[in-house]
């Protein structure tokens, strides 16, 4: 009974947390997108356009759920919701944190645990590819079906890369339940230097995680890889004829795929909730420091230094200052600690990911579809196999030396 | 369908009239074989403004503004090109301070357009910031426009005979300013593509057409520069003193995507040099030329004066008298080869204005172009020729 009790509780708070990091992911990558370029972004809908995904759920769920005439109803209807349900699985596997005690309930932080999580990552993406390639050939439209037929080859491609790429640091770590992965790469060499799959030792995973990163682009359909939505040579790409819900459906599945790759690579290359440093040496302060430095910036431009022109800042900076401070107040109560810190350092790496995702977004132009094909095959592919081979032989090599 | 097997099929698909990248109106027919494209066929009409009819139905000074609306990236180069014609027609010439500004203006007109063009040509490429960088500078660019003529786009700042108005204050300063800034953005658009693995790879070798066949389509400008052919107005058939200025006509042989490019940014450069000369020798003087019964007089004479009264009276009611006959002029508009003929039956009316402009001949090597080449190829291709679609639709 329990347990009924507990994980329910534990998928509506996951569940809530997901769908507003991905709603806000949004709002983020137009902030970042458009500082990147000379822009503002979002900033009428609330404070600093904080409401904008709001607006624009409500927006697209207001609008009509058009069906053209010329689509196949039953897959044009149900493309996008296989594609969103696939993206949403894989996040009920995925580790946020260690296994904590609150109000005497010893738990994981994490919905599942179960002991294949980075197969069934796996398996769920490549199902994943159903929902693009469904709708772009129910769709009946020129483009839509090149740019289901784009994706559908280009996804196939980069699993492959993508799973050897994974098989690397499984050797080394030897298992493929992601938590027990995490708490294998805890610890540290020298007393400084982690040991994330990254460093880890006989054969550090640096290669492997690079290509782990290029392939996720790849699965995500983000520039330089966004051929399938290519908005320049393909109009809409497989989403030109959806509208209202069922276009938000496929926006969502993108975001999502986007952190649940972003969180795997967390937690397999990047030691998961695991700190940079030792906490002896005060890594666990490192929330509450930066948390304060954001509040006292805030208050900062707020109270001295507000932007010309846009008086609501001398009101809604110092408020978002007091939300930081309160936030990094949570950090020193020593019930919470033990929860929060590794939810920082978890969400910290898998932020600075997305974030990586963003900048690449702002600076690169796209493959050509052939390039993209050799790319994977005459290059990614190879690199990956070597690089298993060579961690194969450092792995034996250690084990005949214990 | 039946007897056809499965492999042969083609499909068809119409790119535009109504395309992200097709720049404006243009609907291209392409015959796919998968993403091969196998044949492409441009069509134009979609943005028929009739400018060249309308033009029979005003006066010659009343054209000035129209010319504007063909080419509305490069809206000084039509100005001057129509106002030359006009001026060699009636035997005027206009003085070294209108001169000076001409070139000075249509420089700078030349690096609004390839502004614009390197912008969206990224832009279809993917790479979405080097637009609003591009924006950034063409704003400063556009405000030197305002200063001068009042208006941001649609300029009409040169008249026949000489110029709208004199220099406005600090414009010349302005002019200063922007030559001393531009050169480092230049190289910051050049660190951005051209140290792209990913730029390189979709620009380099593609797109090419034999020389003969951009000859023979009618192709001028940075298209056939960057085959190898150094023809440059500016340089062979010298108008506006364009021989008083020092400049190379920057030439590449590859005759790629990636050439035109280059060719485009290195141009730039070369408009900047010649707005410094023209900055620096800027002459002192009237700005109109002395014809009396071309130039409308200045305000002040016109109150004072009978004499300019009347030539106010009959400049402005019957239009200026042209002698009858005909006459083409070149010029070398940011995009290629512009000419305008135009037919004098001696009234105040053009008779007949005609533009050659260059990217009506440009937008016709599409089809060879893209042959061959992927659908993505087709986007590069088209970005590279530079074509505005009021240019081709008259």
């Amino acid at each position: 009974m329990n347990f009924f009790l507990i994980s329910l509780l534990k998928t509506a708070i996951v569940a809530g947390a997901f769908m507003t990091t991905l709603a806000y992911l949004q709002w983020i990558e137009r902030k970042v997108l458009a500082h990147i370029q000379l822009r503002l972004g979002p900033y009428r809908v609330g404070f600093n356009g904080l409401l904008q995904p709001l607006a624009d759920v409500v927006k697209l769920a207001t609008k009509e759920g058009f069906v053209p005439s010329h689509v196949n109803t039953f897959f044009y209807v149900l493309a996008p919701f296989l594609a969103v349900l696939f993206a949403l699985i894989s996040v009920c596997v995925i580790p946020f944190g260690p296994s904590v005690e609150i109000f005497g309930v010893r738990t994981d932080l994490g919905l599942a645990d179960i002991n294949i999580g980075v197969l069934f990552v796996l398996a769920i993406s490549s199902v994943g590819v159903y929902g693009i390639a469904l709708g772009g050939w129910a769709s009946n439209n020129k483009y839509s079906l090149l740019g289901g037929l784009r994706s559908s080859a280009q996804m196939i491609s980069y699993e492959l890369p993508m799973a050897i790429a994974l098989a690397a640091p499984l050797l080394l770590l030897n298992d493929l339940s992601l938590r027990t992965i995490v708490n294998e790469q805890a610890g540290f060499y020298l007393g400084f230097i982690p040991r994330w799959s990254v460093f880890q030792m006989p054969f550090p995973q640096i290669v492997s995680f690079l290509i782990f990163l290029v392939s996720a682009f790849a699965e995500t359909n983000r520039v330089p890889f966004d051929l399938p939505e290519a908005e320049n040579e393909l109009v809409g790409g497989f989403h030109t004829e959806y509208s209202s819900l069922n276009f938000a459906a496929f926006f969502m599945a993108e975001y999502a795929n986007m952190i649940t790759v972003t969180c795997m690579a967390t937690a397999l290359f990047l030691g998961g909730w695991q700190p940079l440093w030792p906490s002896e040496f005060g890594s666990d302060f490192v929330p509450v420091i930066l948390l304060l430095a954001g509040a006292a910036m805030l208050f900062y431009h707020g109270v001295f230094e507000p932007i010309q022109g846009r008086k609501w800042d001398r009101v809604s900076f110092p408020a978002f200052g007091a939300i930081f401070a309160g936030l990094a107040l949570l950090f020193l109560i020593p019930v919470l600690k033990p929860i929060l810190v590794p939810l920082f350092w978890f969400i910290a790496k898998t932020g600075i990911l997305l974030f990586l995702f963003i900048w690449v977004r702002g600076t690169l132009p796209r493959f050509r579809y052939d390039q993209l094909m050799n790319f994977t095959w005459k290059f990614l592919f190879p690199v990956a196999i070597v690089n298993l081979l060579v961690t194969a032989f450092a792995v034996a090599l250690q084990g005949q030396k214990n | 369908m039946i007897e056809t097997p499965a492999s042969t099929r083609k499909m068809t698909l119409n790119m535009g009239p109504q395309h992200p990248s097709t720049h404006g109106v243009l609907r291209v027919v392409l015959e796919l074989d998968g993403e091969t494209v196998v044949g492409a066929q441009p069509e134009i009409g979609f943005l028929h403004t009739g400018i060249e009819k309308q033009c029979e139905a005003l006066t010659y000074p009343q054209v000035i503004p129209l010319t504007d609306r063909v080419d509305y990236l490069a809206n000084l180069s039509n100005n001057l090109c129509y106002v030359l014609a006009v001026e060699k027609l009636l035997g005027v010439e206009a003085p070294p301070r209108a001169v000076w500004t001409r070139v000075l203006l249509t420089e700078l007109t030349r690096i609004n357009s390839h502004l614009v063009w390197l912008g969206t040509h990224a832009l279809d490429m993917g790479a979405m910031s080097m637009f609003f960088y591009c924006t950034r500078d063409r704003e400063e660019l556009l405000k030197i426009f305002e200063m001068f003529s009042g208006q941001r786009l649609m300029t009409s700042y040169f008249r026949i005979g000489g110029l709208a108005l004199d220099h406005p204050r600090g414009g010349l300063e302005a002019c200063h300013k922007f030559i001393k800034m531009f050169p480092s953005k230049i190289d910051e658009y050049e660190t951005l593509l051209d140290n792209n693995p990913i730029w390189k790879s979709r620009t380099i070798g593609v797109g090419t057409v034999p020389v003969e066949t951009l000859l023979a389509m009618g192709a001028t400008g940075p298209m056939i520069r960057a085959a190898g052919i150094p023809w440059d107005a500016r340089k062979d058939e010298p108008y506006s003193g364009y021989q008083n200025f020092e400049f190379d006509v920057p030439t590449r042989t590859e005759n790629d995507v990636y050439a035109r490019y280059r060719v485009r940014m290195e141009e730039m450069r070369q408009s900047l040099r010649i707005m410094k000369q023209a900055l620096e020798g800027m002459p002192e003087g009237p700005y109109q030329a002395d014809a009396p019964k071309v130039v409308l007089p200045q305000r002040e004479k016109m109150k004072t004066q009978m004499e300019a009264l009347i030539y106010h009276f009959k400049i402005v009611t019957e239009g200026v008298r042209v002698p009858p006959g005909e006459v083409y002029q070149v010029i070398e508009s940011p995009r290629g080869e512009l000419g305008y003929y135009i037919v004098s039956d001696g009234s105040s009316k053009p008779f007949r204005v005609h533009m050659r402009t260059p990217s009506f001949g440009n937008i016709q090597t599409l089809g060879v172009m893209c042959e061959g080449g992927l659908i993505a190829d087709t986007v590069a291709s088209m970005g590279s020729m530079d074509f505005v679609l009021g240019d081709t639709d008259r």
